[in-house]
């Protein structure tokens, strides 16, 4: 499987290879539902997928274990001295546990350690002075701050700030001392910490050196998907600046401030996590098509392929965070995980809208030490529809606008550019179309493409808050299906407000929300009508048929 | 029927200065207050007639963030000019804009036509750099100067034409001259983006 793979070879291997290995093929074998193996789902391609294999987040929190492999072997060594910085830390702690705000100080007690025994040996930290600055300027918004429902430090190993999603970095630049501090001192005991959890809170830890991502979070989200929500702020901070760039400097200067770098890009970050929030994509690590005509779409599709050149490697065209078509170049596979960051880099930034954009980025997933160069442009004003043409070449801009302007002339002669205006102007579809009277609202994903289709969220999820529920509650039955000690295949919940039904197979993972009237027995139904709807429309809202150059 | 001209120009400057919104008022006439910084470098053209030629500007707004920095020769290599943008509202934003002239002399094209654009100058009454101050600067480094406001639409088109003043006449016989691009080489990016 895809997952073993990367749990093999870290994705973090410098020289990642163009090639995500042999994981497209092997999982084909039992399906619990005759009729539906992999491959053969409503939603599955006729001709291979687009992306890398994934299963799930399983694949994102796997490396877990793995980053302990990548370590630098100078980091490893020093083991004695770790001994004698020990005492320093746990002096250090007991300083700055008297420094602690009143929400971490009640977490502190009820640290729970993970039992990895990751050998990482405590950074030499630098933490004192920072830890001891003043935090004068939080007082004024303190209680507001503290209200937020989930916050997002990144740190170094230094106890730096990097990023705060809420507040300046500065000064909570002691709140990140103590974080580092925790991490620290379970790790000088060769342990790692991973969660605490106390008074509704959960507090995430996410190691991955050089940087230490916390979660402070009152979400009903399971540990792991905070994890897994902090592992793409990761990413998102790798995409600015390539695996290989951001370890470079913290081997040249442990307490670099990675702030100077990263200038500019807290509104990217800050939009990743607000899409996280309510985009089911993310959760379910797959990614949704615009529904469109199957005949435009491979208009489309062809005419992308068409206006190919040498040094293209993705040629992405999508609209809201919805894809359009996906071109690619033969034998080389796109994480979702990488496109859900491309998809955020061009929502969170309305600087595309002008003029032709060309922008080195990092996809950490395909290849986390090295910069693309993508090429990014709106078709028309008017028109929601980005074009995005990744290359290998930083040279090649003006061959790559060509393909644009090729592209678009194509699109114009196969006349299709009236067909496309009309899709957009209704991206989603209503649950209704479905004819099932109770079913309010579905998420449908298809293992084998990693594309997954969902209708409009409609009333009575109006509220924003609502629909933040429904997706809490569909992370809630997805944390159950995919927990790895004790994975379930099928979840039935009944609640007060509505009744949900979770189905994962080998093939394909559908989460269905319906009336709190309706019966279990109408829920199975439902399903098996759902399916068969999917299957009809199936060529309107996936990819069947994806092109390479 | 005039001749055509492709003249490569480069914006520089500090983050959040208002080369993007130069560009845009320049070229769309148009002036967003909430525009996001630039990601990477933005690429848009626009033709103007300069004595009895055309000039066609192809415009590189840089990003003036740290991490794009080291993308920055890429898009001075082979410009006929560059505007180097600060804001009269912060000195450091001039500080940046003297590191960047520097930049531009030790690795710069040797005949790259240099104009000083001090933006935001309706911001006057919370002016950090003088006027005085950067005429002097220009004058040391050659350079054309001019107090711009993209918000208000001053002295933006005098900031172009400056640069089209300061670019030699084509020689009839000579292809390449100051750094100019010969015609015909992107002719796909024609008349798209003119206004």
């Amino acid at each position: 499987m895809a997952a073993d793979v990367h749990k093999k070879k870290s994705w973090e291997v410098p020289n990642g290879s163009l090639v995500p290995g042999d994981g497209q093929h092997t999982e084909r074998s039992e399906s619990p539902t005759p009729g539906l193996a992999q491959g053969t789902e409503p939603g599955a391609g006729q001709e291979g997928a687009m992306f890398v294999h994934t299963r799930s987040y399983e694949d994102l929190t796997s490396p877990e274990d793995g980053a302990a492999t990548v370590q630098n072997p100078e980091e490893r060594q020093g083991e004695p001295a770790e001994q004698s910085s020990m005492e320093q830390i746990s002096k250090d702690f007991s300083e700055l546990s008297t420094q602690l705000t009143g929400m971490a100080l009640d977490l502190e007690e009820e640290m729970r350690p993970g039992k990895e025994g990751k050998l990482e040996p405590s950074p030499q930290t630098t933490r004192r002075d920072s830890v001891l600055s003043g935090k004068e300027e939080e007082d004024v918004t303190m209680d507001a701050w503290r209200l937020h429902r989930k916050h997002v430090f990144v740190l170094s190993e230094a106890g730096k700030p990097v990023y705060s999603r809420y507040g300046s970095e500065e000064a909570l630049s002691s709140t990140m001392g103590v974080m580092m501090a925790l991490v620290s001192f379970l790790e000088a005991e060769k342990n790692a910490i991973r969660s605490i959890h106390a008074d509704g809170y959960k507090v995430v830890f996410v190691r991955r050196s050089p940087l230490v991502l916390v979660a402070v979070a009152r979400t009903r989200q399971s540990e792991q998907e905070i994890a897994h929500e902090l592992l793409y702020i990761y990413y998102q901070i790798l995409s600015l600046l390539t695996w290989t760039q951001l370890n470079h400097i913290f081997q040249q200067k442990q307490n670099y401030d990675l702030r100077r770098l990263l200038a500019g890009s807290e509104r990217i970050t800050d939009n990743l996590l607000d899409l996280m929030a309510h985009d089911p994509s993310f959760l379910m690590g797959a990614v949704r098509c615009l529904p469109l005509a199957a005949s435009v779409r491979d208009a489309v599709s062809s005419s992308l392929q068409q206006a190919k050149a040498k040094s293209l490697v993705f040629s992405i065209l999508l609209s809201g965070n919805q894809l359009v078509s996906l071109v690619r170049k033969k034998d080389q596979f796109l994480h979702p995980i990488d496109l859900h960051l491309l998809f955020n880099l061009i929502s969170s930034s309305s600087s595309f809208r002008e003029g032709e954009a060309w922008t080195p980025i990092c996809l950490p997933k395909f290849n986390s030490s090295g910069f693309f160069h993508a090429h990014i442009s709106y078709l028309e004003q008017e028109m929601d529809l980005c074009l995005l043409l990744v290359s290998t070449d930083r040279e090649d801009f003006f061959t790559v606008s060509d393909c644009k302007r090729r592209f678009q002339e194509r699109l114009r002669r196969r006349g299709v550019h009236h067909a496309l205006q009309e899709a957009l102007r209704t991206p989603f579809y209503s649950v209704a179309q479905v004819g099932i009277p109770d079913l309010r609202h579905f998420i449908y994903k298809s293992k084998s493409s990693g594309l997954f289709t969902s209708p409009e969220i409609e009333a009575p999820y109006v509220q924003e808050e609502e629909k933040e529920r429904l997706l809490g509650l569909y992370q809630y039955l997805h944390s159950r299906a995919h927990n790895s000690p004790r994975p379930l295949k099928n979840i039935y919940f009944t609640g007060p407000r509505e009744n949900l039904l979770a189905w994962v197979t080998n093939a394909f993972e559908l989460y269905i929300c319906y009336s709190p009237l309706g019966t279990k027995a109408g829920a199975i139904n439902a399903v098996n009508k759902l399916m068969k709807w999917i299957r009809k429309e199936e060529d309107r809202l996936f990819i069947l048929t994806p092109q390479t150059y | 029927m005039m001749a055509i001209r492709e003249l490569k120009v480069c914006l520089l400057g500090d983050t959040g200065v208002g080369k993007s919104s130069i560009v845009c008022r320049f070229v769309q006439d148009h002036f967003d207050h909430n525009i996001s910084p630039t990601i990477g470098a933005s690429f848009m053209t626009k033709t103007v007639p300069c004595g009895n030629e055309l000039h066609k500007f192809l415009i590189w707004d840089t990003a003036g963030q740290e991490r794009f920095h080291s993308l920055a020769p890429m898009y001075y290599r082979g410009s006929a000019a560059a505007v180097i943008v600060y804001d009269i509202t912060k000195q450091d934003s001039f500080h940046t804009l003297k590191k960047w002239v520097k930049e531009l002399k030790e690795h710069g094209p040797e005949n790259i036509v240099m104009a000083i654009a001090g933006n935001k100058c309706d911001l006057s009454d919370i002016r950090e750099v003088p006027m005085k101050d950067a005429k002097e600067y220009a004058e040391s480094i050659g350079a054309i100067v001019v107090e711009t406001s993209a918000k208000n639409a001053v002295n933006i088109e005098e900031l172009f034409q400056g640069i089209s003043q300061q670019i030699p006449p084509l020689d009839p016989h000579e292809n390449s001259n100051n750094g100019a691009i010969k015609l015909g080489r992107q002719t796909s990016q024609m008349g798209r983006r003119c206004c």
